[in-house]
């Protein structure tokens, strides 16, 4: 796997304060389990990522800890509360260096 | 001479016979079949997670399909009642699938500014069995739910 991957995030751009928004969140990762064979009989060694955050206005509002039970390309689906109008920082870090980031815009009226 | 020469080619032959033998049982240790985690290895990861406190049965919701047809991406939905609030929220949920190679699936970190404790992902199974789901609530306390699967095609363990 590259160090990093193309990732995507679908939420909504406005919210009304207080209220409960939907977050998606998906990167682009083959997720190597760590338990699969080659045809030569050689173990393919594990390659996930391990570790999710998502911070709002650089507070951490969501975490989440992958092991090799998560399928191919992780699609996390979360919640947050609309606090304040800010950016919404992504990050997922794994194996071997891969490092991936993506920001989302927040308007909250 | 001759008649020795025989016994010496005859304990070749049987040393060689042993030694497929054990190349045989070595093989069965190590096949896939193996592999799989038993119920004890999930007991013992959520030992781990609990501390051994007792972990009240409720509150978790945990949403699997009863039959799969592919292990390999598995749609996973947990929720957990709570009403989310400074003083009562849910701390961190732990999916555990006790017939994977390795029980823990994954481990999220809630905070009060989750808003609610719902989540989706994908996960592999590799075999009928029953996923956990257990949750921590801020006052320290452990609820858990789970829902049993068929799993016709399993994950990890197929040749590339």
């Amino acid at each position: 796997m590259s160090k990093t991957s193309r990732t995507s995030i679908s939420m909504p751009s406005s919210a009304k304060k207080g209220s409960i928004i939907e977050i998606r969140a998906i990167a682009q990762h083959d997720m190597e389990s760590g338990f699969r064979y080659t045809e030569g009989g050689k173990l393919i060694p594990r390659d996930i990522i391990r570790v999710f955050t998502c911070t709002y206005n650089n507070v951490e509002v969501f975490k989440a800890d992958f092991y090799s039970g998560i399928g191919a390309n992780p699609l996390i689906i979360f919640t947050t509360l609309a606090t304040e109008t800010g950016t919404l920082e992504f990050k997922w870090t794994g194996d071997d260096g891969y490092e991936a980031v993506n920001q989302a815009n927040l308007t909250v009226t | 001479m001759c008649k020795d020469f025989i016994v010496q080619k005859s304990r070749r032959a049987w040393l060689k016979k042993i030694q497929k033998l054990a190349f045989l049982t070595l093989g069965a240790w190590f096949s896939p079949l193996t592999v799989f985690a038993k119920p004890e290895d999930a007991t013992k990861a959520i030992t781990e997670i609990t501390g051994g406190k007792p972990v009240i049965n409720g509150k978790v919701n945990l949403v699997i399909p009863p039959l799969v047809e592919n292990g390999n991406l598995v749609v996973l939905k947990v929720s957990v009642e709570s009403p989310m609030t400074p003083n009562d929220y849910v701390k961190s949920i732990h999916v555990i699938a006790e017939g994977n190679p390795l029980p823990n699936i994954f481990t999220v970190y809630l905070t009060p500014r989750s808003g609610s404790a719902n989540i989706t992902t994908r996960v592999r199974l590799a075999d009928s069995q029953i996923v956990r789901a257990i949750a921590q609530m801020s006052n320290g306390s452990f609820y858990q739910g789970q829902a049993e699967t068929l799993v016709t095609l399993s994950a990890c363990t197929e040749m590339v």
